[in-house]
């Protein structure tokens, strides 16, 4: 156990070891002067180059009748237009099940695109892409939840999980309530929208950079489509402008567009999506409806709750699954449930295929039994934090689905130390004052917790795999299966990779993730990327460094053992004596020692048996807690947020400066989904807000001007590397803490009793909610 | 005709006979950036909201003296830059790499996680850097940029800790240059399916509507390049009007203040921040909400006025302040009440040979003025409802003049005359807010859509008006002229 402070003491002197020190993003040089490439960067320099522009549909579900591309193939600069007749494997890019027809015979969403041009220039190809006549024959399209549920309209079963007597214990209970929550989605937003570059390489086959988080995943769904085997696909991914979970499935479709393309016309295509297109084409974070009953006694602790949670899908499987199953396993959050069953149902609608977004379901559940705690307090008339801090885990709890809760007592540490220094209690009695002299504007503090199960739920994806070189040099190569969107997993596998052979970070060269250096990766997802890919590197390191360890020990005429790698020399721990690594290097290659090696890592002991809904489906558990204090105006219903305090626990921080940047990104992205961010569809179901000038992620604007955020200390996690923790979904749902604070401000406005707040909480949705709670008193 | 400009300190020629290079008067800045390698600059939105693109352009504050302007190169016709000078992300740093101060604290500081936006943002901080008369941290030069990745707390403390350049810092020598001025566009001989001309007078803009009856007029650009980008809308002639003099020409008199209508935003800022103590203050509080400084430095008045939308910020402001418009055609000018200036739905009075010349307000201003933006955003958004107020009260404290305007609520910017012609007279009291309030229901046909409901804009039309009230009533808060 040790942070980071610690080990720089340990070493006093010598050598700042270079995992847990706050260093820069990987890239971070290449960002600030505009040389770090995208895929969209690629092209000016390709010759022969061709152009994609999409055929669309202007119907949520409809029969594509015909299409009549002879005007746009006669088109001026026009190639070809690419359409069902043109695929020479599986016109198909589902990624869980086949359900996903690249060129639609059925229009399943508004925006569809059932043709693509493909042209010299991106202009001609828009042009072209406008004469071609596509015929339709509308359905009746799903456009709701609700409207799915009374059509049965489903991707999934029914999926369950159940503890105790919900019946009995609801029965049993002294106070009961019901009610239902619809929380809305959220689009990803990358700044990189969707872009893939395809072309037939120098051994005539297919060579693909795609902004993907899963380039094993793409290069599986372009052998798909062109019908070719795997090892004739390579994809690559330099690095990706951002993508929270919008490219681990999503980014398949167009790489297999530009490989076709590229196949058929023997010639680079380039397929990038406008920011209208990739908002109206790809899937977001899920909408969700949940309806809840609970019991519970006259302090709040729940005693029984059924839960149903439904979300919607959209018109293909994608991974809906899982993200409704990890929903169900996140409705605890912090507290235990006591008599619970929860029924999940993923709808089937004719919206896009709603997808991955960090967090992956679990923010839903959270906020639903959020909301529950919420409205328990208020019924009771207690303190919405007191009945939070009633129904914590406490050590030895087992969560609804049989797994223990790993290091519950941080739960009550991290509220208390946090409590302690936001100086929540003073904080609140002065917001008290502030509100009795305020008739127009009130202000509210409120503090959520977080728990988060990390890693995926389905077991076998919890496994990465490395590839390291050493050349004569000494300089080194590191492949490993992880993509990097902006998370900074390449500053980690950087700094493990430093670490492990104690070289300075300059002479470790991260490669760019291809599928012809690591095969069969799992995407870069469920916050798992250096977990799992910084210790495959860590083994294939470790490998390494014992065989030049055995060289180096020869020349020195002692123990492998006695040796300690630093600063890039290898030292002899008794006497001093020392050798440069890249000595060492060219001695093990003279002496025909291999100087590559592949590290694979796979977590241990993780099961679930998805019949019974019990099992071990985590390794550990992130946790957190935040406080977050706004101002609401009951004019107008708009908000700031004043002050944010988070207490966040990221284990032994391998990076701290990539750590906090995680905190507070996900903290603002999660509150953008909870406030400002609206997905408004039509009734024809086009999507409204498909651009930025419709759809409001946070600005500075939106910002705390006072935002404190610690790391929790003396945090080590045993079974990870370095004693590290996943960091990249968890404090999203710090945000819960942004809602809840809106509900306490709009409740001030009123006279007690429950309060409710549509999701997101919009100004209006805030405004109509003051409206209410001076009017009426709810319960 | 070839383009010419400067880039990155090194001059640039663009002719019709490059290959690669259009002459296409829809082509961005920015999409001629990227196809010519330059792929620093990135597209996030390709509508102005993000920043993503932002570029720098040597341009000259209301003194005159040279200073980098933030722009959103997304929004910029390529043809606009001829003469310019223009520094992107990639001539930032030291001819050896050696990386701006800027770069540096963006790079020390974490401020890039997956590195999209911090082109746009680095060149908003770099003008920011060298902004004349900066004192202190300002949110608004960051504020149009977008980023998804970092909460933005470490990039606002990169601008919260801006060092000031050191005298020997070469850009310096930059700015200590006169700016160029804008250059003439005459594609007479050019001919291609679409034209691009910058006139450099009135005379001659004149000339290009009557040679080209579909000919469209460009301000800055930021409204009418979105409809280009995302719509694909393409007209026969482009004529953009940031060359013509008449149109950036600013007066006091005592009996009004002149504002041109090519006069950018952000200039106007500046001229009402060094100038006045109030008499504007509506407008003063209007320019920071109205959006991002990467469009200010772009937008004017009259570009706003002309799109006549429904929604637009300045209007609500300028009808309060009783502003009327000086319009010119080949036939002579007129001037036109803005009362009487938005006939329908994005339609005005301007003719097809009618240019807006300069915007007029007449003094005294109102003694008390308000202007509330309402929308889901504080920063960079577009209003749901804007509604700006102004009243004048004589010596017993009744309502001699009121003034209430809004947009978002009908199919034009409105002035609610009914609540201003009852108001005449009365005390300022709660009771006259309430029989105003249900005046003012019968006022405007607030409609549905993503950006709020009819009820919400119908409801907040009434409490912006109460909120005007409140703040300008007796009490505490009745002193306080600026908002």
């Amino acid at each position: 156990m040790s942070d980071a402070g610690c080990r720089a003491e340990g070493a006093k002197g010598e050598w700042e070891p270079v995992v847990g020190r706050a260093v820069s993003h990987e890239s971070a040089d290449g960002h600030v002067t505009g040389r770090a490439r995208y895929v969209d960067d690629l092209w000016p320099s390709l010759p022969r180059l061709a152009h994609a522009w999409p055929v669309t549909a202007p119907h949520a579900r409809a029969r594509v009748v015909s299409i009549d591309a002879s005007a746009a193939q006669n088109a001026a600069g026009v190639s070809c237009v690419l359409t069902a007749a043109d695929v020479t494997g599986e016109n198909d890019t589902g990624p869980a099940r086949h359900d996903e027809p690249l060129f639609p015979s059925e229009v399943s969403y508004h925006g569809q695109p059932v043709a693509w041009v493909i042209a010299d220039s991106e202009d001609e190809a828009r042009r072209a892409s406008s004469l071609v006549r596509a015929t339709f024959e509308p359905l009746p399209p799903v456009l709701s939840i609700e409207h799915a549920i009374r059509e049965q309209s489903f991707l999934t079963d029914v999926e369950r999980m159940r503890r105790g007597k919900p019946e009995e214990a609801m029965l049993a209970a002294p106070n009961r309530l019901e009610g239902e929550l619809f929380i809305g989605g959220q689009e990803h937003f990358y700044l990189e929208t969707q872009a893939a570059l395809a072309w037939v390489d120098e051994s005539e086959a297919l060579f693909v950079q795609s902004s993907t988080q899963h380039p094993t995943e793409t290069q599986e769904i372009v052998a798909r489509v062109l019908g070719v085997p795997k090892n004739e696909v390579v994809v690559q991914c330099l690095r990706m402008g951002g993508a929270f979970g919008g490219k681990e499935t999503q980014a398949n479709a167009w790489a297999a567009v530009a490989a076709l393309a590229a196949k058929k016309l023997s010639r680079p295509v380039r397929v990038r999506l406008t920011r209208a297109q990739d908002m109206a084409m790809t899937g977001k974070r899920h909408p969700f409806l949940g309806r809840f009953r609970v019991g519970f006694s006259n302090e709040g602790v729940l005693s029984a709750l059924k839960l149903e949670l439904y979300c919607d899908g959209g018109w293909s499987l994608d991974l809906s699954a899982p993200i409704l199953a990890r929903a169900m396993f996140h409705a605890d959050n912090c507290y235990l449930l006591g008599n619970v069953e929860i029924l999940g149902r993923a709808c089937r609608t004719n919206h896009v295929s709603h997808t991955a977004f960090r967090g992956f379901g679990g923010p839903q559940g959270m906020v639903v039994v959020e909301e529950i705690l919420d409205r328990v307090a208020r019924r009771l008339g207690v303190p919405a934090h007191t009945v939070r801090e009633r129904n914590f885990y406490r050590p030895g709890d087992e969560t609804h689905y049989g797994q223990e809760v790993k290091d519950a007592e941080r739960i009550a540490r991290i509220w208390g130390e946090l409590k302690e220094s936001s100086r929540f209690v003073q904080r609140r009695s002065e917001i008290a004052a502030f509100n009795a002299a305020s008739p127009h504007t009130k202000r509210a503090l409120a503090m959520t917790p977080v728990k988060f199960g990390i890693s995926f739920t389905t077991a076998f994806y919890n496994q990465a795999g490395a590839l390291v070189l050493i050349y004569k040099d000494g300089s080194v190569q590191v492949n490993h299966g992880g993509t990097e969107m902006g998370q900074g997993l390449h500053t980690k596998v950087q700094q493990i990779a430093a670490e492990a052979l104690g070289l300075p970070l300059s002479a470790v060269r991260i490669m760019p993730t291809r599928t012809d250096k690591v095969p069969n990766t799992s995407a870069t997802a469920a916050s798992s990327g250096s977990d799992l890919n910084g210790a495959a590197v860590r083994v294939a390191c470790e490998t390494l460094r014992g065989r030049l360890a055995a060289v180096a020990a020869e020349t020195f005429g002692t123990q492998p053992e006695a040796l300690t790698f630093r600063n890039g020399r290898i030292y002899r721990g008794d006497t001093g004596a020392s050798m440069a690594f890249g000595d060492a290097v060219t001695q093990a290659y003279l002496e025909r020692v291999s100087l590559f090696a592949t590290g694979h890592y796979a977590t241990p002991n993780l099961h679930f048996d998805k019949q019974k809904g019990t099992g071990k489906p985590f390794h550990y558990f992130a946790f957190g807690a935040a406080a977050t204090e706004v101002e609401v105006d009951a004019w107008t219903g708009q908000y700031r947020f004043l002050r944010v305090d988070i207490l966040h626990d990221v284990g032994d921080s391998m990076s701290p400066l990539v750590d906090r940047g995680q905190v507070e990104g996900g903290f603002i992205q999660g509150l953008g989904w909870l406030t400002t961010e609206e997905l408004v569809w039509s009734a024809k179901g086009a999507l409204q807000t498909a651009g930025a000038s419709t759809y409001k992620l946070p600005t500075l604007g939106e910002c705390p001007d006072d935002f404190r955020v610690e790391l929790l200390k003396r945090a080590g996690e045993p079974g990870v590397v370095h004693g590290s923790k996943a960091v990249g979904e968890p404090p999203l749902m710090l945000a819960i803490s942004a809602r809840e604070a809106l509900r306490e401000a709009v409740a001030a406005f009123g006279s007690g009793g429950v309060t409710e707040l549509a999701c997101p909480s919009t100004p209006e949705a805030v405004f109509w909610a003051i409206e209410r709670a001076r009017t009426t008193r709810g319960d | 005709m070839t383009l010419r400009f400067v880039l990155n300190g090194a001059p640039v020629t663009v002719g019709p006979d490059r290959p690669g290079a259009g002459l296409d008067p829809h082509v961005t800045l920015l999409q001629w950036l990227r196809a010519s390698g330059k792929t620093g600059s990135k597209e996030g939105c390709a509508e102005g909201e993000c920043g993503a693109c932002a570029v720098a352009f040597v341009g000259a504050d209301a003194e005159g003296r040279a200073r980098f302007e933030p722009v959103n190169s997304c929004l910029v016709p390529l043809w606009t830059v001829n003469g310019r000078n223009v520094v992107t992300v990639e001539g930032i740093a030291g001819p050896g790499g050696e990386l701006h101060p800027v770069q540096e604290a963006m790079v020390q500081r974490g401020g890039s996680q997956c590195g999209y936006c911090t082109p746009g943002f680095v060149v908003s901080l770099f003008c920011e850097y060298y902004r004349p008369g900066r004192a202190g941290y300002d949110p608004e030069s960051i504020s149009g940029n977008l980023c998804r990745c970092t909460g933005y707390r470490p990039i606002a403390d990169v601008a919260r800790a801006l060092p000031y350049p050191p005298a020997d810092d070469p850009w310096l020598a930059t700015l200590g240059e006169p700016p160029l001025p804008p250059a003439a566009v005459d594609s007479y001989d050019s001919p291609g399916p679409a034209r691009f001309e910058r006139p450099l007078t009135l005379t001659r803009a004149f000339e290009c509507l009557a040679e080209c009856p579909g000919a469209v007029l460009m301000a800055g650009g930021t409204d009418l390049m979105v409809y280009a980008n995302q719509r694909y809308e393409r007209w026969p002639m482009l004529i953009a009007l940031d060359g013509i003099a008449e149109l950036g020409r600013y007066e006091e008199t005592p009996g009004e203040i002149v504002i041109g209508a090519g006069v950018a935003l952000s200039q106007i800022e500046e001229r009402l921040a060094a100038k006045h103590h109030g008499e504007l203050a509506s407008l003063e509080a209007l320019l920071p909400l109205f959006s991002s400084r990467l469009i200010r430095n772009r937008a004017t008045l009259g570009g706003g006025l002309a799109t006549a939308s429904p929604i637009g910020d300045s209007a609500p402001v300028l009808l309060v302040l009783d502003a009327s418009v000086t319009i010119a055609s080949a036939a002579g000018s007129r001037r036109v009440a803005l009362s009487e200036f938005f006939l329908d739905y994005r339609k005005t009075v301007l003719g097809s040979g009618d240019v807006i010349v300069s915007v007029h307000l007449p003094r005294p201003t109102p003694r008390w003025q308000r202007f509330y933006k309402v929308s889901k955003r504080v920063m960079d958004d577009i209003s749901t409802v804007a509604g700006a107020f102004a009243l004048d009260r004589d010596s017993d404290g009744k309502v001699e003049r009121l003034r209430v305007a809004y947009g978002g609520i009908a199919a034009t910017p409105l002035r609610a005359r009914a609540v201003e012609r009852m108001a005449v007279g009365r005390p300022w009291t709660g009771e006259t807010i309430a029989l105003l309030a249900r005046v003012l229901e019968g006022v405007g046909t607030p409609m549905s859509d993503h950006r709020g409901s009819g009820a919400y804009r119908r409801a907040v039309a009434g409490k912006l008006l109460e909120r005007f009230f409140f703040e300008t009533s007796e009490g505490p808060r009745a002193a306080e002229v600026r908002p």
